[in-house]
């Protein structure tokens, strides 16, 4: 492999790699506090993609608009779902909340084939984005939105980071991950900090969904759940319940599906079992996850 | 057991289907109405209803199709074809876009001993070694071989490049089919590369099929997914040529593509609203679909929906009634009929013999640019 083809796979292989991180994130936050799987999260980033593709392609609105009514109308699904099929179980045994999770998860897809038919849309890719930068005499071809995304998505987890482990709903957020009753006891409005978790966490989805729909142009129901299996499997990966994990995890997962191609284009076919295979070794290895804290002690 | 129970039921739906002759004659017709494949099924159920609008009634019986979605899914597909058998007992099915739910719908059609007649599905397994599933299409070996002839002959390349769906039957075989007439044609193949349906993500393969430097690039891939690789292949810088197949023929490709699908060209069937001198029967049908949809171009899906609810109806008019087995047999006759894609006679294998058809998008638009015969 010449050192140009090589660089172009680090490049794409990175910005693959860093999405996977960031929808990762979402299932790892939800998970750390509640110990619950939020199936929902691919689909609430499948509906980031859909309010950017309403907002620019319908109403035409200008791009920034679409992105800021993206977050929020995800963000304020997110909470719906939290609110309607999460907080009445929060007593009840995890398994019932797993499969409340598995429901909403197939209630969003099925509604979003209702409202927005089942056909495959393209979505908007703003010029300035698209516009390839030729490096090394034109070997390889970078576009601003290959630097983009990384670049966002280390900003976000930094961000996240310091909101988990310096503010004081971060304090919360911590707390109840280890014991949801004694912060009850504290004083701390825990539904409200549990609420914020997953606004985060469904902000962060729908930018996930955006970006995703700029680098695969194309919106559909069921774009959310290949993704989101992928991006669970990178947080499981990462550790689940860690930030730097999850992220860690995700472009693990990339780099592992895009090198695995470019060493051994004869077996592109495996790209997956190549990935899951690495999977099973790290969890035999480390049952935790890469990053991932001891069980015992939170159960 | 279940052959039995079900062998059972089939004996009970033929004897009910004679007792109340005079109710209406049911065709009913599975495809993929959501899911990835949507695109597809939904322009060939708009074909089939327009087929239906156009005749009524056969025999003094009115005809009622009954539409059931296989959510471009296998298991759902086996499901929908006996929801169509044991619910609504339909003396005939059509269906559907995508060789893999066809075969899943086609083992459940094939037990009950109901005859089939497959819109789009060209893999050469969906009607091998059975005996009631027929197809309005022509079969991929023609078609690989069509797409290779046309790159060699009319195109003088040298070097091809493949990139297939390996979790899908229909792309496996095409790519088969067209690797072997380009190597006996001359041609090299210098890139094998392959992904799963459901991938978005290409780039490391067109990285890899870009540094090999081929002519043209096999992708038979279907549209929705065809139209993302080529706009990745143009990020990346690509040059060369893509080709595909008939599943590639779709309006919405260039919607979803834009400026990356100019130049892309792909073996049909023969018939585009934009081709020159169209037969009788495709001008009426352009004609009524226009009047239909005025929105929207008609394309070779439409068609083949229109075409495989005709043939049925062609084959009940021979037969002089609607039982399942009269009809297979009539369709097993099927000569030089005409229809929107060219006369259409049923070969020995239950295929359809038809023209190959080469389109190019060019300024945004699909273009026919003319028939080619496979060097098989």
């Amino acid at each position: 492999m010449s050192l140009n083809m090589f660089i172009q796979n680090f490049i794409n292989a990175l910005g693959l790699g860093s999405l996977y991180g960031l929808i990762a994130i979402g299932y790892t936050m939800v998970y750390g506090i509640l110990r619950l799987i939020n199936f929902a999260h691919g689909d609430i980033f499948m509906l980031g993609a859909y309010f950017m593709f309403f907002a620019t392609i319908r109403y035409k609105l200008p791009w920034a608009v679409g992105v800021l009514l993206a977050i929020a109308g995800s963000t304020i699904c997110g909470l719906l779902v939290d609110r309607i099929a999460y907080r009445p179980l929060r007593s009840a045994p995890r398994i019932s909340a797993l499969i409340s999770a598995i429901g909403v998860s197939f209630f969003l897809e099925s509604l979003a084939t209702v409202l927005f038919t089942g056909m495959p849309r393209a979505v908007l890719q703003p010029e300035w984005l698209m516009q390839p930068m030729l490096i090394r005499d034109g070997g390889i071809r970078l576009m601003p939105l290959g630097i983009m995304v990384p670049v966002i998505s280390f900003i976000l987890v930094g961000a996240l980071l310091w909101v988990v482990h310096k503010t004081k709903p971060g304090l919360a957020m911590r707390s109840i991950s280890f014991d949801i009753e004694t912060t009850r006891l504290m004083g701390v409005s825990v539904d409200k900090i549990i609420a914020l978790t997953f606004a985060l966490g469904s902000a962060l989805a729908a930018l996930a969904g955006i970006m995703w729909a700029l680098r695969y142009p194309r919106v559909e129901p069921f774009m959310g759940m290949f993704p989101g299996f992928k991006a669970f499997i990178a947080a499981v990966f990462g550790g689940i319940g860690s930030i730097p994990g999850a992220m860690i995890g995700g472009l693990t997962l990339g780099f592992v599906e895009i090198m695995s191609i470019a060493f051994f284009p004869t077996l592109s076919g495996y790209r997956d079992a190549f990935a899951f295979v690495l999977l099973i070794v790290i969890l035999l290895v480390k049952p935790t996850g890469l990053m991932g804290e001891k069980l015992e002690e939170k159960i | 057991m279940r052959k039995l129970l079900l062998a059972v039921m089939i004996g009970l739906f033929v004897a009910s289907g004679a007792l109340a002759a005079d109710g209406p004659i049911k065709i009913g017709f599975y495809n993929c109405l959501t899911g990835q494949n949507a695109f597809g099924g939904q322009l060939e159920l708009e074909g089939a209803q327009l087929a239906v609008a156009e005749i009524p009634e056969v025999l003094g019986r009115k005809i009622e199709l009954v539409v059931v979605d296989n959510k471009s899914d296998k298991v759902e597909a086996a499901n929908a074809v006996t929801r169509l058998i044991e619910r609504d007992r339909v003396n005939a099915i059509v269906g559907t876009y995508g060789s893999s739910l066809a075969m899943a719908g086609g083992e459940v059609a094939e037990v009950a001993g109901i005859p089939v007649m497959g819109t789009s599905c060209t893999n050469p397994l969906v009607t091998l070694n059975k005996k009631y599933y027929f197809r309005a299409c022509f079969i991929d070996p023609f078609q690989g071989a069509g797409g290779a002839t046309y790159a060699v002959k009319n195109l003088g390349f040298k070097k091809a490049a493949l990139l297939t769906d390996i979790a899908n039957d229909y792309s496996v075989g095409l790519s088969n089919f067209f690797k072997a007439a380009f190597v006996r044609l001359g041609g090299e193949i210098v890139s094998e590369m392959n992904y799963q349906s459901g991938d978005q993500d290409f780039t490391a393969q067109l990285t890899e099929i870009i540094s090999k430097k081929p002519d043209i690039v096999f992708l038979p891939a279907y549209f929705a997914e065809g139209a993302v690789v080529l706009k990745q292949a143009r990020e990346l810088g690509a040059t060369f040529i893509f080709m595909g197949g008939d599943a590639m023929d779709n309006p919405e490709v260039v919607t979803l593509g834009g400026e990356a699908v100019e130049g892309f060209l792909h073996t049909t069937f023969a018939y585009d609203p934009s081709m020159k001198d169209m037969n009788p029967v495709a001008q009426k049908f352009t004609d009524t679909w226009k009047a239909a949809h005025p929105d929207k171009d008609p394309n070779v899906n439409a068609a083949l929906g229109y075409d495989a609810c005709m043939l049925i109806v062609d084959a009940i008019k021979r037969a002089g009634s609607a039982e399942p087995d009269k009809i297979r047999d009539a369709l097993e006759q099927t000569k030089d009929v005409p229809t929107v894609t060219g006369l259409t006679t049923m070969n020995a294998t239950h295929d359809a013999e038809k023209e190959l058809g080469i389109v190019e998008i060019r300024g945004g638009k699909k273009q026919f640019i003319g028939t080619v015969k496979p060097e098989v």
